[in-house]
């Protein structure tokens, strides 16, 4: 049971991100993790810069990213090694909103948000 | 030159009790307005809102004028997106509003407020205060330019206690370079 303990809770922690998304779109939607890591090493172009979200997070979500004008170090992504991603949706909503205004140019679509998130999770 | 040494010590002596005496009557602000440089940031949403991209800049380094222009401005951050839900934006106005320069007794708040007197805009960055330029106008480009340090805004590259309010020239210490001595 011990050793169950933690896969429990792991399982509580990334499960709970996809209800509260799910609960406000459509509930046809299906969200997929390689779209997602599509769309996270996608380029767009903003304001004359190519930006991507590995601009600041790198390719890899486990590994830590630096912000990318004041190169201060930001944590992983990946809820496997910081636990601590992915579990408070008033902190997903804003850095989704700022995040994606500035590497897209515009906000995400609830579908580019699920799949970034089902990517996140796959690790 | 003995009366001269005499009277230099006995005027020290004076200094020194109508230092004593001061500090015993003045409130606590006042005491550390002497040894500190600036009120360090003591909200924690204010640390967590501003920090997480950031260093957490004292309020107590720019006017309110400066932060109330800044902070309606905050969907292009310095080409950045940083913005906050109303609620939120709402309690930081109010830390910021309640703690900046021109109500600080701090001394480089001071400072930042004299050098700013014949200012008409209120500046958006702290670096562009005359008090701030000043105070780092002998630092050579090469040192700037070094990937710990990369710019002028991150105060904490070279002062290790910034996040106490504390700025001073002898606490200074790069990566790198070590004690820096200007």
């Amino acid at each position: 049971m011990r050793r169950m303990l933690p896969m429990i809770v792991m399982t509580i922690i990334t499960a709970t991100p996809v209800a509260a998304i799910s609960n406000t779109a459509d509930d046809k939607i299906s969200f997929s993790a390689q779209r997602g890591k599509e769309l996270w090493n996608e380029q767009f172009t903003v304001s004359g810069q190519p930006r991507s979200c590995a601009t600041c997070h790198t390719a890899d979500p486990r590994q830590p990213g630096k912000h990318a004008r004041t190169r201060k170090l930001i944590k992983p992504m990946a809820p496997s090694v910081n636990p601590d991603r992915l579990i408070d949706q008033s902190k997903m909503d804003k850095w989704f909103k700022r995040n994606c205004k500035w590497t897209l140019g515009r906000v995400c679509t609830e579908q580019e948000k699920g799949d970034v998130l089902e990517y996140l999770k796959s690790f | 030159m003995k009366t001269l040494i005499f009277s230099t010590a006995a005027l020290s002596l004076v200094g020194m009790l109508g230092f004593g005496l001061q500090g015993a009557w003045s409130d606590d602000d006042n005491m550390r307005a002497r040894s500190t440089g600036v009120a360090p940031v003591t909200d924690p949403l204010y640390q967590e809102e501003c920090g997480s991209c950031h260093f957490a800049y004292p309020p107590g380094l720019l006017p309110a004028a400066s932060w109330q222009r800044m902070m309606i401005g905050l969907d292009d951050h310095f080409g950045d997106n940083a913005e906050l839900d109303s609620q939120t934006l709402q309690r930081l106005n109010n830390y910021l509003a309640a703690n900046a320069a021109d109500s600080s007794k701090y001394r480089r708040s001071r400072a930042i407020m004299g050098s700013l007197q014949y200012t008409s805009t209120p500046p958006l960055r702290i670096t562009e205060t005359p008090y701030f330029s000043h105070e780092h106008r002998e630092i050579p480009k090469r040192i700037i330019n070094l990937p710990e340090v990369g710019s002028l805004s991150q105060c904490n590259a070279c002062h290790q206690y910034a996040e106490k309010g504390s700025f001073s020239e002898d606490e200074i210490w790069i990566k790198g370079i070590g004690r820096w001595d200007d």
